[in-house]
């Protein structure tokens, strides 16, 4: 899933200083899953602001509301109704579901409360870590299941370079060093010989560097 | 055992301190208490296993979020005793409320909030029972 | 022939090759490369020019390389994968041909949490295996990444780096062979302190058939003292220090350190010359460039083809 990071409370309230009414988003996908966003980080936020705003001023209200998802206008659409009353949008998504917000509701200021960082994975209750970079073009097979783009720093192809030591990465050593995972992985597989496979410079067209992308499927058009 | 313990405290029943989640500790602030404490079995001997562990880890938490507020991370703690231990509970009591005593009434006025929700009158303190 | 390098010069005629290597200043006073080139002139057959080392900013390999050509050293131009896409990779690797510069060695380069900009984007559009097949391919294909036709293809000879001694290990020698098979004419390897090791090494390197294919360079650097050594042992990944090397250095006065550590390093000199597909010497005495003629001539590299 999507993972990100609440942004530090005094960010928050700098950037909501001159509000008294705001509608603080939730999302219950992604950002409920690595504790940053959903239903109950909503909760903490809202008594921390309203917390220092008591004891501060000036007063806040703060409508509380989590929705299923907020990058899909369906969801968004169920704010309709009472998104008037509000002076602004404090959300709680990921950069995508903070945009959408705003693309839908253009005439209120739309705060992101959460910073997105990486696609990841859930190693045990309270730990994410990063797996994907969506580079567009996936490798996987060729290296155990094990991806170099996002798992090595440099995200070489041919690596891994002299910095690898006792199976750790030199930007931080509690980072694995992605290149070997993959050859102990290719090796537990008997698929060593991949490794001598010199791999051809990466087109990184499909990735972000080619521009903001975009899918489309024709047949699911309405 | 009719040993005696500070009147400010108002004691809120629970099966195991595992129940009580940081959002709880937090809305107690809110309401406008001074202070929180949570009296938990000793480590290793929780009923459900692993509740008041658990619920030493959202204190720190909740130590930490107090801190960024600007309440103070002394404002509640969490204390370990067993169900025979009365003394040590009379002792937890004098103990918090010296403490919260020492640091003032919150900062943070009951204002509008509480109001809507009714006032509660003469509350210093609360404190949430384990086992 | 490939190239006008000294290098492949003295290789072709079978000689034992001298290297040696000195960083740039962190300012844009060119005096600094000068004297540094200055007390290497004679005693070496090629320069390393560091490329932004550890991720601090100094001032570029290729504009120190000119300087080096302009004292009459033949400079050998590092290039790093991290700071640089493949467009200005090729462009400076034609305006390096264009200068004169004969010899580049292909990095992957350190990541930049090493440096002074911690916050800087890194780039890494290519690996160094990728960049030494682009180089080959500008050389001998005469045509860009991108499929174009090069007018003009630039003479140079090839280089890399491998450490024997870094992790994985069991991957290093295979490693080796994927830079061979990308296009590479000679290695410097990091330097040994451990030679036996380094002998392991060269069996399973010669047993791959790596070694009639590529000229390996072995990598040497003095000791100025036991802490020196220390450091270096403990505190360095991918470096073998032995323990019988640090008492020897304990065992002598203080103000004698440096010299035994010169003593170390000559000796190590005059091993690697018996193992068979080592066909030089690279010699890192970084900011301690005034030594290396001393370490060449003690070692019987004098006088220079």
């Amino acid at each position: 899933m999507i993972v990100g990071d609440r942004k530090p409370l005094e960010e928050i309230l700098e950037m909501i200083k001159s509000y008294k009414k705001i509608l603080l988003l939730g999302c219950n996908e992604c950002v409920t899953v690595c504790a940053a966003g959903g239903e109950r980080e909503v909760g903490v936020l809202a008594t921390e602001l309203n917390l220092v705003r008591m004891k501060d001023g000036p007063g806040i209200e703060i409508k509380e509301h989590t929705l299923e998802r907020q990058c899909d206008y369906e969801y968004i659409d169920q704010i309709r109704p009472f998104v008037e009353e509000y002076e602004a949008i404090l959300s709680m998504a990921c950069g995508a579901g903070v945009q959408y917000v705003a693309e839908h509701f253009a005439q209120k200021p739309v705060i992101p409360a959460v910073n997105t960082t990486f696609l990841g994975v859930t190693i045990e209750q309270g730990v994410w870590s990063e797996r994907c970079q969506g580079c567009g073009e996936c490798v996987l097979e060729r290296t155990g299941g094990i991806c170099p783009i996002a798992r090595c720093a440099k995200s070489l192809l041919n690596g891994p370079c002299g910095g690898s030591s006792q199976g750790k990465c030199e930007v931080d050593r509690e980072v694995d060093c992605g290149w070997q995972l993959i050859i102990d992985r290719l090796t537990g597989l008997d698929l060593l010989d991949r490794y001598d496979e010199v791999v051809a410079v990466k087109d990184w067209k499909t990735a972000r560097d080619g521009g903001p992308r975009r899918r489309v499927r024709e047949d699911l058009r309405l | 055992m009719r040993l005696n313990y500070p009147a400010n405290l108002k004691v809120v029943k629970v099966p195991c301190t595992g129940r009580v989640d940081v959002l709880l500790m937090l809305k107690a602030f809110e309401s406008g208490v001074d202070g929180v404490c949570l009296a938990g079995c000793l480590e290793g001997e929780c009923h459900y296993l692993k509740g008041n562990l658990r619920a030493r880890k959202r204190v720190e938490y909740v130590k930490k979020l107090l801190d960024e507020v600007g309440l103070g991370a002394e404002r509640i703690a969490m204390y370990n005793m067993s169900a025979a231990q009365g003394q040590r509970f009379a002792e937890m009591a004098r103990d918090i409320t010296e403490k919260i005593r020492a640091l003032g009434p919150t900062p943070v006025k009951a204002g509008a909030r509480a109001r809507e929700q009714g006032p509660r009158p003469g509350e210093n303190e609360k404190e949430k029972g384990g086992e | 022939m490939k190239t006008m390098s000294n290098i492949e010069r003295v290789l072709s005629g079978g000689g034992f090759v001298v290297t040696s290597e000195c960083g740039p200043p962190r300012g844009s006073d060119g005096e600094v490369i000068r004297r540094k080139g200055g007390l290497l002139k004679g005693y070496v057959d090629g320069v390393n020019v560091t490329d932004n080392q550890t991720s601090v900013v100094r001032m570029s390999s290729l504009a120190s390389c000119v300087l080096l050509k302009g004292l009459g050293l033949e400079p050998i131009l590092q290039m790093v994968c991290r700071d640089r896409n493949r467009i200005a990779i090729q462009s400076d690797l034609l305006g390096a041909a264009a200068l004169g510069i004969s010899n580049v060695v292909c990095l992957t380069g350190d990541h930049q949490v090493f440096g002074d900009h911690k916050t800087a984007k890194n780039v890494f559009d290519l690996d160094s295996i990728q960049l030494v097949g682009t180089v080959k391919q500008l050389r001998d294909e005469g045509r860009f990444l991108g499929g174009d036709e090069v007018h003009g293809r630039p003479g140079l000879f090839i280089g890399a780096a491998e450490n024997p001694f870094a992790d994985p290990f069991e991957i290093r020698a295979r490693r080796l062979g994927k830079k061979v098979r990308a296009g590479c004419d000679f290695i410097q390897t990091q330097c040994i302190y451990n030679v036996e090791r380094f002998e392991r090494w060269m069996l399973e390197v010669r047993s791959l058939g790596l070694s009639d294919r590529v000229a390996i360079l072995g990598g040497v650097t003095p000791f100025k003292s036991v802490g020196m050594a220390r450091y270096m042992k403990e505190k360095v990944p991918g470096m073998d220090v032995p323990e019988e090397l640090i008492a020897r250095l304990k065992g002598v006065p203080k103000e004698r350190q440096s010299e035994e550590g010169v003593r170390i390093c000559v000796e190590t000199i005059k091993r690697l010359r018996e193992i068979p597909g080592v066909r030089g010497v690279h010699i890192m005495a970084i900011e301690w460039e005034e030594k290396v003629p001393e370490i060449v001539e003690a070692a019987g590299l004098l006088p220079r083809p």
